[in-house]
Formats: C-alpha cells, structure tokens, sequence
C-alpha cells in the first residue's frame, strides 16, 4: 500500500535556520492519501522542525509547500487547520478533568439549537452521539465516553488525541512520536489505530524513534540527517540495518538493497 | 520482537463499552459522581442531629429559618469563589469588596438619595469592576491571583473607610434595601414557587431524557430519574413546609437559590462553563483548543468579585447597616473554606458550585449551633478550623484513591 495517486502535501526546498543553526536545509518531502509515512531521524536531525514548518507553527525561510497540487502559503497554525492539516503532539494536551466527549469537541463545543443557543447552552446528546460514532468507527475502545480523560490509560489518551484530530475532518494527520512511554499493549492499539487512519484514506505522518514502530506501521520511511532528507524507503523492502544506516550517516542507503557493512 | 497487527494472542480487551445498565453500575457511577456532595449531606445531617441532641430549639422552624438567612450573605459570595476555584484561582479580596460595594451601595442610597435598586445594581457594577481590573492585571502581568487579591483587599479595605466617611456607618434602617433580608411570603406563594421549581426541574429532566433517548444515546433508566426528582420534591416540600411554620419563604432564600441555579447552569450546561473547567484542568490544553484562556480567567475573576458584592449587599441588608467592620472577620476564610469542605477543589477544574450551598451549610450549621449552645467563640473558631481539616483530608484521600483506580 504506497498510497494513491499525486502526493496531497509536497514540500520543495524548505529551509530554516535558527541563528546560526540550520535545522532545515532544502527538504523536497512528499505525503499520500491513504499511506503511512513515518519520519525517523536523529535528536537534532530536524524531524520536529519539519512538521512544525508543516503544522504552521515555524516560518520557514525558503522553499514551498503543495496542497493538492497547489502551491499554498502555510503561515500559522490556522493556515494548515484550514487546508486539513491536524497534528498531534506528543503531550496530547488533553483536559484530565474532562470526560472523553467534553475533550473531543474542546474548543469546538456543539450549541443547542432553540433559546438555549443564546447563553451558549451545549449540546451535549449530540456531542455524544458524534464522540460514540467517531469512536466506532476508529474501534477504539474506552469504557465510556463519559470516562474522564484522567481515568484513562495512555494508550487510550493517545487514541482519544487522536480520534479528537479527527473531528475538524483532516487530509493529512501528523503524529509526534504516538507510542513513546506506552506498554506493548496499548502500544499495539495505537498502531492499529493508524492503521485504520490509512484505511480512512488520510495521509498519515508519523515521528518515532522506535523502529520496530516504524516498520509495523509505515508504508514508506522518510530519513532525516542533519536538516537533509537522508533518503526515503519502502519499507517492505528495507532492513532495519539500512535505515539505521541513513540515520547515522553510513555509507549505504537508498538503492544499496541488503548491502551491510559493520560499524566497528 | 515484532508485534503483528492482528495477532490473535493479542485479542482486543472485552468490550468496554457495554452499556452501563446493570444496578451495580449505575449505583456505582451515582456514588463517584455524587459521592463528595453526598458525603457532605451526611456531615450536615451528624452535625443537626448532634446539636438537636444538645439543644432541641436547633432544628425548631424558627431557628432552621433563622439558619438559611444567616448562610445567605456568605453562600453568595461563595458562589462566586466557586468560580475563582475552578479555574485554580483564589480571590483575597472578597471580603474588602462585599464590604466596598456594599458602602457604595449605602452611600448612593442614603446619603445622596439614589432609587435603591439604582445604588444596588451600582454596588454590584463596583464589584464587577474591581473582578474585571484585578483579572486583567492578572492576566496581563502573570502574577499569582493570590498575590494580586491580597493588595486589592487592603485597597478595597481603604475605600470602605474612605467612602463611609468619618462616622464610620451607614444605617439603612429607613431603605428599601433591607427589604432583600426581611421580606416573607405567604405560605400560597411559597407553594407556588416550590411546585413551578419542582415542576421545571422534572419536566427539563424528563425532556433530556426522551431527547438522549430519540438520539440514540444511552440515558439512565427513567425508574433513577423519577426517583431523584422524588427526592428533590420531597425534600422541597419538607422545606417549605417547614420555613411556612415560621415566617414563610424569605426573599433572600429565593435570591440565593437563583444563584446558585443560574450559576450550575452557566458551569455545567454551557460552552463558557466547559471552558471555565478546561482552563482549571490544564490551561495549556484548553489555549491549544484555542480557547481564550486570559478571556475566561478575567471572565471568573469578575464574576467572583460581583458575586462577593452581591454578598455584601446583602449581608448589609440584614444588618440594616454598613460599618468599618463590614466584609472582615472570618468572612473571607468562611466563604472559601464553604466550597473547599464541599469537595471543591483548591487546585483548579474540579468542584460545583452546589459545594458553595452545602459548604455555607455546614460552616453555618456549626457557627448557629454552637451560638445556642453558648460556646466560646475560641471553641467555635478551633472547631469550624477542625472542621476544615477533616474535609480537605477527606478529599484529599479520596482523590489518590480515585487516582490509584484510574490510571492503568
């Protein structure tokens, strides 16, 4: 499953430096509908730094961004909301004394129709139909939608972060590092979970330093070195050596199938 | 050691979202959702029946009545500290501004002749400006609320002594004003506010109901909802019956119910409410769902310091006059310590604004009792402060267990 299609979110060029730092030098990076791609890189390599260039929240200094084909200016946080851009980052910013439904539509509350819409009353009966229909069909499986966020185990705040991405109706989800600090169960869900994102036709974006992740979840492996897109893979077809290798800068990578050599 | 999508040894955990049908369940969601106000009803009714056992005049309909209008001045403000908790606030200056603009009140009504609904409404605007300025400053230069209340409530204090002048008092002994504490009605209208009450609360329950039922959603069994508005009905009736033995319905009552009901509305029911809990559960996740979180945090501070005038007011009203002394004592600590003893959390997104209710309550339970029974205030003050420690460790366990259960 390589996706479908023309990429829906292209970058060409992109570059940012902070001072004398240069995070971002050149990246051409290209996502599909309906693929998982994962982004690995060393600490530093400027994995995060792209997808907040992506996510709207960094300016970048040069290069272009492609929505669909089309050249778009993402400039803030709003402009890649509004193109379809949903990210989730890794502290989930969820409300721990809210329940699941009350977390989902955060910011975004459902107001009842009729004279309770003039004081702003909520909607709540539909909220929670939507949270239960949403959740079904992501198959996450929480003990109740009025479960407090609290209460919940990691994995369950992930997929519930995630499934909340989901409400604005997204084309492309970035996740930053999902699986970090989670057990192998919970873990496993949230894989699933992506993969059911994929099955949605998204196109999935996903930080992780776990390779084993990596290669369970993603279509294809995009590889980061020193602010440089170091190559990209498919990951039926590559070993955990050769991205290993791409990430630390040995001498073998793209096209070089199977062939290892040791790192002293 | 790779995981394998699908791998039957890793079997999805049963269905945990059953419906939640069973007794057991809904008893147990009944008890975690309405454990701290029921724990609290449990400690109202040790203390009546302690103090009954010591002086039967305490639960006489006179004395009962006398209660609630003593608790009235204090679960007002309280409502509006409720608002201040919640968000993880604290306002000091509550008892310098109900005391302020309940002068301001005084001074427009009696020394320059104002309509008194006119110095009324100005009293509670002086409040809400006081909230509103304190919020912005606030919010403007990060200090702690504490820090900032704590230096209003010495200039709130000052304005009191400035604006009641060099006599030091102002009576309204001849103003409307105190119509607010001294108003009865007859026991028909006390009928009558409690069937349409009661009548309002059934026929909104029964309609939530068939609405969550039309949708498709699950919604309690209609056996639970009869039954609580049985008890909110029965309750009512014991209440009115036993206030009509007496003087009747008191105005202040009506007043202080209103409150506390306008404001369960606005934090539970409305899109401001869900925010106001956003922001004291975690401020940064409610800025990134793009809430405005100064806006809601100057919203609850004006909201806390208007309440504390409409406190003050009628505290004044009851007194029949405002003096130097008027918003001190332990006005303060009584109306944020009412809350925090109902299970209102002093760290923020945890509370209701019923707390504010059943905390006056109990704290004005003790002081009223102990006034009957002729103690000494150092007892009382040593009591009430025992009191307040029982409840916060209460609470405090509670919320470790709560959190040991929870998270996996």
């Amino acid at each position: 499953m390589n996706g479908n299609g023309a990429p829906i979110l292209s970058t060409k060029g992109i570059t940012k430096s902070f001072g004398p730092v240069q995070a971002l030098d050149g990246v051409d990076f290209e996502v599909s509908r309906g693929e998982v791609l994962a982004l690995v890189g060393d600490n530093g390599a400027g994995k995060s730094t792209l997808i907040k260039a992506i996510a709207g929240i960094y300016s970048i200094d040069d290069g272009e961004f492609f929505f669909e084909g089309k050249p778009v200016d993402i400039s803030g946080p709003n402009d890649a909301t509004k193109l379809g851009i949903a990210t989730v980052y890794q502290d989930l910013a969820l409300c721990d004394n809210l329940d699941v439904v009350a977390n989902l539509f955060l910011g975004q509350e459902e107001i009842a129709s009729g004279p309770g819409g003039l004081v702003r009353t909520l909607d709540e009966t539909d909220m929670e139909q939507r949270s239960h229909e949403l959740l079904e069909h992501l198959s996450v499986t929480i003990p109740s939608v009025r479960s407090e966020v609290g209460t919940l185990s990691g994995g369950q705040r992930q997929q519930v972060a995630v499934a909340r991405s989901l409400l604005g109706d997204p084309k492309v989800v970035i996740l930053d590092e999902p699986t970090a600090a989670l057990g192998v169960v919970q873990t496993k869900q949230v894989l699933e979970l992506i993969h059911r994102l994929r099955d949605r036709n998204l196109a999935v974006i996903v930080i992780s330093h776990n390779l084993a992740n990596v290669f369970e979840v993603a279509d294809r492996i995009f590889v980061m070195r020193l602010g440089r897109k170091a190559g990209v893979f498919d990951a039926t077809h590559t070993t955990e050596e050769q991205i290993v290798g791409a990430i630390t800068g040995a001498e073998f990578g793209e096209g070089e199938n199977g062939e290892m050599r040791r790192q002293p | 050691m790779k995981l394998r999508i699908g791998d039957p040894d890793y079997a999805a955990p049963e269905d945990a979202r059953a419906e939640p049908t069973s007794p057991m369940d809904i008893l147990r969601r009944f008890l975690q959702g309405d454990l701290a106000s029921l724990r609290v009803i449990v400690v109202i009714a040790l203390i009546w029946i302690i103090f009954q056992s010591q002086n039967e005049r305490f639960l006489s309909a006179t004395n009962l009545t006398n209660l609630f209008l003593q608790i009235t001045a204090v679960g007002l403000i309280s409502v509006g500290v409720t608002m201040a908790l919640l968000i993880g606030e604290i306002d000091l200056s509550i008892g310098a501004v109900s005391g302020f603009a309940a002068a301001v009140m005084a001074v427009l009504n009696v020394k320059h002749g104002w309509n008194p609904w006119v110095a009324v409404a100005a009293g509670v605007g002086v409040g809400a400006t006081i909230g509103f300025v304190q919020g912005s400053l606030f919010t403007r230069f990060s200090i702690p609320s504490f820090v900032i209340t704590l230096a209003g409530s010495l200039v709130w204090q000052g304005a009191l002594l400035k604006v009641l002048g060099s006599t030091g008092t102002v009576n309204l002994t001849h103003s409307e004003v105190i119509r607010l504490a001294d108003t009865f009605y007859s026991p028909t209208v006390g009928w009558i506010v409690m069937g349409v009450g009661v009548g309002l609360y059934a026929l909104i329950t029964l309609y939530g109901h068939r609405r969550r039922l039309a949708a498709g959603v699950t919604s309690e069994p209609i056996g639970l909802l009869v039954a609580r508005v049985a008890i909110v009905a029965a309750v009512a009736i014991v209440a009115i019956a036993i206030l009509n033995s007496d003087r009747g319905l008191p105005l202040a009552l009506i007043i202080l119910f209103a409150f506390v009901i306008g404001f369960q509305f606005l934090t539970t029911r409305t899109v401001f409410g869900r925010h106001l809990f956003a922001v004291g559960g975690s401020a940064e996740a409610a800025r990134r769902a793009g809430i405005s979180v100064r806006g809601i945090r100057v919203a609850a501070l004006t909201l806390c310091s208007s309440m504390a005038a409409v406190g003050g007011i009628l505290a004044a009203a009851r007194l029949e006059s405002v003096n130097q002394s008027s918003g001190g004592s332990n006005l303060l600590l009584e109306a944020i310590a009412g809350p925090v003893i109902a299970g209102t959390s002093l760290f923020g997104g945890r509370g209701s604004i019923w707390s504010a209710l059943l905390g006056a309550t109990v704290i004005g339970s003790i002081s009223n009792g102990m006034y009957l029974l002729a103690l000494e205030s150092s007892v009382k003050y040593m009591i009430t402060g025992g009191v307040l420690l029982a409840a916060v460790v209460v609470d405090a366990v509670a919320r470790s267990r709560r959190q040991a259960e929870g998270r996996v």
